[in-house]
């Protein structure tokens, strides 16, 4: 809590230009990222309009896609793929763990 | 140094989001507590699967019966697209242009809000014309909490961005305020990120039957 | 800006605490409503064993009965283990690692407040016609069909205790994470403070299945959902899968801060460096680990099929291999040390064989095929209470005698201390050593009585007897704390004379910003390497400077209160009441508009002064 724990506020050497550009070039990734998952949601959503599949191919698929999609959310527009996101990461990982496993058992080992 | 310190462009820092401790701390908490929603919500789609299509009898609609691609497709475009406008607005938020933060946030909550008057009127849609109710059918109270749920974390968000940003907006940006727009920022990302997985586990899986 | 209490009014220092968002406070406060409940369950565990004293017995009724066991589980582990071992984590773990405060003051004092008002809640179904009736588990298939507002008040009063408690966990994880002093790296933080981040990531995963639990089973019996109505295509066995995913982790989030404190006691009273540190660690993170992947075992007999049943027979077994590595770092802890025998290392040595005798019947319990033998009898009430008393009470006992300097600044009685040890390690034996063999005689669990001449009538009155016996201990030990209050001597930096970690460097109790210059941290027990060299404190790792202290509110009071009036309106509201939907609007009313103010007034806390810290050290000499 006391000003002599907290890390300096940034360099104030930095070139702010430099900054800058790289916060645009930042930015078109972050556009061709969204430009992937409107992507990949079209793909989902045509794969289950397109009544040609079967759901042992179609229900794989999409959670496929899905996954990647959300990957895409996480690394970019969640800035995971950024340094100093190795406790989040670990965190949101194990609670994505205990999360599968919670589904994997209420779709195996619930009497239906 | 002290967070309510008038900031210019060139001394704002180039992590706004983490330059102080409480920025820090408010932060990695915001991300713990997101580990604790993933599970949150597992729990919520767990039971969702367990109890699909269970309904006391054969009169009952089911999932294949309900849902249709042409309201889910625009509902997860608007959902996708205000996730674009929140990293627009996390965008100008590090290039210290506060107005600018303003209006894509603007954008953000206008498209939150169209989403949400979708799923009002989905659901409405499905109380009316298949009689498929919160307390008809297993099915329906697992579809109706998962994805409300869901719904009451959109309205939340909704909620959230708008005090901060009526909060702030006559004081501009700051190391005080900034963490606060980064996690709201995250949480509406967040929000996005369990949406594909309902629109693919529950409508696209669920009109695949 | 004194830290030394000057004498305050009784309206002020009740304020004080209402306002609180002092950790050390936040502690205290946590220590008395813990103890207050463990109290009342207590109570409750005595009615039970004089009920099952001798057979046929009327002294309470058999729905009265159903209420006790299932209030007496709920308080014990809910509100009366959680908040005790919470009370030391609050109280200890920020000195540990050197810090001044905790991550989120705020949201810390909200935590405990949550936990209190939910607790309350949960207790007032006592005057408000009848308290839960389902167990602790509160099966679905027995609570949906429970009439009365009892199991409501079991739902909505966890619901709110229940976010407390993850909110808790996660200042707690954030604290350790980011706001260790420096050179405290990971690998040199006391194994209380690596059993706080465990149990802490614990929390963060277990309760949000059992919020979702909980929810479900609201919407049942308050607004009309069929989550569990079998005959609308519900399914009661997701209540068992998401209790006990939630429920197995919650033994660990209870047994490892235990193993923390029993791992501070043994090197302290030892005067040896902890035994196979790095090994404490892993198994700690392993049994956290594996704390997830078993939770099925108590549901060998609901048919989850041989396949399942074998997995999670197996995983459950593996538990059994670190807990043992943690048993021979203890006692190797102790193998040529210079042992000490004071009251914390009573609790810490009766800990060891109690608590092997508890894991061992675990192994036991955990081979599905025996289980079904074992299942619902008195076995497993035996075995649970081997593990949690001797493990969890064990350490809150030992934990209270060894944090009490350090939290009042005054010494519990030595003589009482173990007086209170034997009476309660004698009872805790006689209760509970026979249960194992009531339940392999066949006595279920529980029933509210049974018949004379089967053979269970001579052990169960042992049992009760050795209640008697744990309840007269409880007797001595607020005796003690009463005598040591009144004679309130003072003691120092570091009583026992053996500390090793930071919280003994600092004044009992510490002030308020705990450390006037951060510590530097050389290696583990830092404490004790300093006084190794000759050193009287530790090294300042900064010049004197101002310190940024975090501002009192009450909001967090609000916020709590305003979802404990929810609760009575949400609940009320099935009856038709007239007033209960304007009720549980107003109190919602209450915590969002709490939490507003909270959003949109600024709060950047105030500086003490250099200038006060050096005038506060001279009052400290004098004091």
């Amino acid at each position: 809590m006391t000003s002599n724990q907290q890390l300096s506020s940034g360099n104030p050497s930095v070139d702010i230009e430099y900054r800058r550009k790289k916060n645009a070039e930042e930015m078109r990734y972050q556009v061709v990222s969204f430009s992937l998952m409107i992507f990949l949601t079209l793909v989902a959503f045509a794969a289950v309009a397109m009544k040609g599949f079967t759901a042992w191919f179609t229900v794989p698929f999409i959670m496929l896609l899905a996954v990647v999609q959300v990957i895409f959310q996480l690394y970019y527009f969640m800035h995971m793929s950024h340094k100093g996101h190795e406790a989040p990461s670990l965190f949101l990982f194990s609670g994505l763990f205990v999360g599968l496993v919670t589904v994997l058992a209420f779709s195996t080992i619930i009497w239906w | 140094m002290h967070t309510e310190e008038k900031m210019t462009y060139e001394t704002w820092p180039a992590a706004p989001e983490k330059s102080t401790l409480e920025a820090k701390n408010k932060f990695l908490g915001f991300w713990l507590f997101l580990g604790g929603e993933t599970v949150l919500f597992a729990s919520l789609f767990a039971t969702y699967l367990a109890l699909k299509d269970k309904v006391p009898s054969t009169s009952h609609a089911l999932a294949k019966d309900l849902f249709e691609l042409p309201l889910t497709f625009v509902a997860t475009m608007l959902l996708l697209t205000s996730s674009l406008t929140s990293v627009y607005a996390m965008y100008h938020m590090k290039n210290f242009a506060f107005k600018k933060m303003m209006v894509w946030l603007g954008l953000t909550v206008l498209l939150g809000a169209g989403f949400l008057g979708l799923e009002v009127y989905e659901f409405n849609h499905y109380v009316h014309k298949f009689h498929h109710t919160f307390t008809s059918s297993a099915f329906g109270s697992a579809f109706y909490t998962l994805v409300g749920f869901h719904g009451a974390h959109v309205a939340f968000g909704l909620m959230w961005i708008l005090t901060i940003m009526i909060r702030n907006s006559k004081r501009g940006l700051n190391l005080y305020n900034a963490p606060k727009f980064y996690v709201a920022s995250l949480y509406w990302h967040f929000i996005d990120v369990v949406w594909v997985f309902i629109f693919t586990v529950v409508y696209l899986m669920g009109m695949v039957g | 800006m004194s830290t030394y209490s000057q004498k305050k009014g009784f309206g002020a220092t009740l304020w004080d605490f209402l306002t609180t968002v002092d950790h050390k406070k936040i502690a205290i406060l946590y220590l008395i409503a813990g103890g207050f409940f463990f109290l009342v369950g207590g109570l409750e565990a005595i009615f039970i064993r004089i009920q099952l004293a001798v057979p046929n017995n009327d002294f309470v009724s058999a729905g009265l009965f159903n209420e006790i066991i299932t209030m007496h589980g709920t308080t014990m582990i809910f509100l009366a283990a959680m908040p005790l071992v919470f009370a030391f984590m609050n109280a200890v773990m920020p000195l540990q690692i050197g810090a001044r405060d905790v991550a989120f003051p705020f949201v810390n004092a909200l935590g405990f407040w949550l936990f209190f008002f939910g607790g309350v809640f949960l207790n007032l179904s006592w005057f408000l016609g009848g308290a839960p009736d389902a167990g602790w588990t509160s099966y679905a298939s027995l609570a949906i069909a429970s009439k009365g507002h009892g199991v409501d008040f079991y739902l909505l009063g966890l619901q709110i205790s229940g976010i407390g408690t993850l909110i808790g966990g996660i200042n707690f994880l954030v604290t350790i994470i980011n706001m260790r002093a420096p050179g405290m790296t990971y690998m040199r933080m006391p194994l209380f403070t690596w059993t706080t981040f465990v149990t802490s990531a614990l929390i963060l995963f277990a309760f949000p299945p059992l919020t979702v639990g909980l929810v479900l089973m609201m919407f049942d019996r308050l607004f009309g959902a069929n989550f569990f109505e079998v005959s609308m295509g519900g399914n009661t066995v997701i209540w068992e899968h998401l209790f006990w995913i939630f429920g197995h982790p919650e033994v660990y989030i209870l047994i490892l801060p235990a193993f923390g404190i029993f791992s501070e006691i043994f090197p302290i009273f030892s005067r040896k460096r902890l035994f196979g540190y790095s090994s404490m660690v892993f198994a700690t993170v392993l049994i956290g680990f594996l704390g997830f992947m078993v939770w099925a075992h108590h549901m060998f007999t609901t048919g989850l099929g041989p396949v399942a049943n074998a997995i999670f027979a197996v995983a459950t077994m593996a538990i059994g291999v670190p807990t043992g590595i943690k048993i021979f770092n203890w006692l190797l802890t102790m193998w040529g040390g210079s042992v000490k025998f004071t009251t914390p290392m009573h609790w810490a040595l009766a800990f060891i064989p109690s608590f092997l005798a508890g894991g061992v019947t675990g192994v036991m319990l955990a081979s599905a095929a025996a289980d079904y033998q074992y299942h619902d009898t008195y076995f497993v009430v035996a075995h649970f209470h081997y593990v949690i008393v001797g493990g969890v009470v064990f350490a809150v006992f030992a934990g209270t005698h060894l944090y009490w300097p350090k939290m009042f600044g005054t010494m519990l009685n030595e003589v009482l201390g173990k007086i209170t040890f034997w009476l309660f390690f004698i009872g805790f034996h006689l209760t509970f050593f026979i249960q194992h063999f009531l339940g392999l005689w066949g006595m279920p669990r529980r029933v509210f009585t049974y018949l004379p001449g089967q053979g269970l009538s001579a052990s169960n009155m042992v049992s009760s007897v050795g209640a008697a016996f744990m309840g007269v201990a409880v007797i001595v030990m607020l005796l003690n704390i009463i005598i040591t209050s009144v004679k309130n001597v003072k003691v120092g930096n570091d009583p026992w004379g053996d500390g090793r970690t930071l919280e003994w460097s600092i004044p009992s109790p510490p002030p308020f910003y705990n450390f006037k210059q951060l510590p530097l941290v050389r290696g583990l027990d830092a404490y004790w390497l300093e006084k190794m060299d000759g050193k009287k404190g530790m090294t300042p790792a900064e010049p004197l400077g101002d310190i940024h202290m975090p501002n009192s509110s009450f909001l967090p009071f609000m916020m709590s209160l305003g979802l404990f009036i929810a609760a009575f309106g949400a609940m009320y509201h099935v009856d038709k009441e007239p007033w209960a939907l304007p009720l549980m609007i107003f109190g919602l009313l209450v915590t969002f508009g709490s939490m507003f103010m909270r959003s949109v007034k600024d709060d950047h806390g105030f500086h003490i002064h250099k200038e006060d810290l050096i005038d506060d050290d001279e009052k400290g000499v004098k004091a």
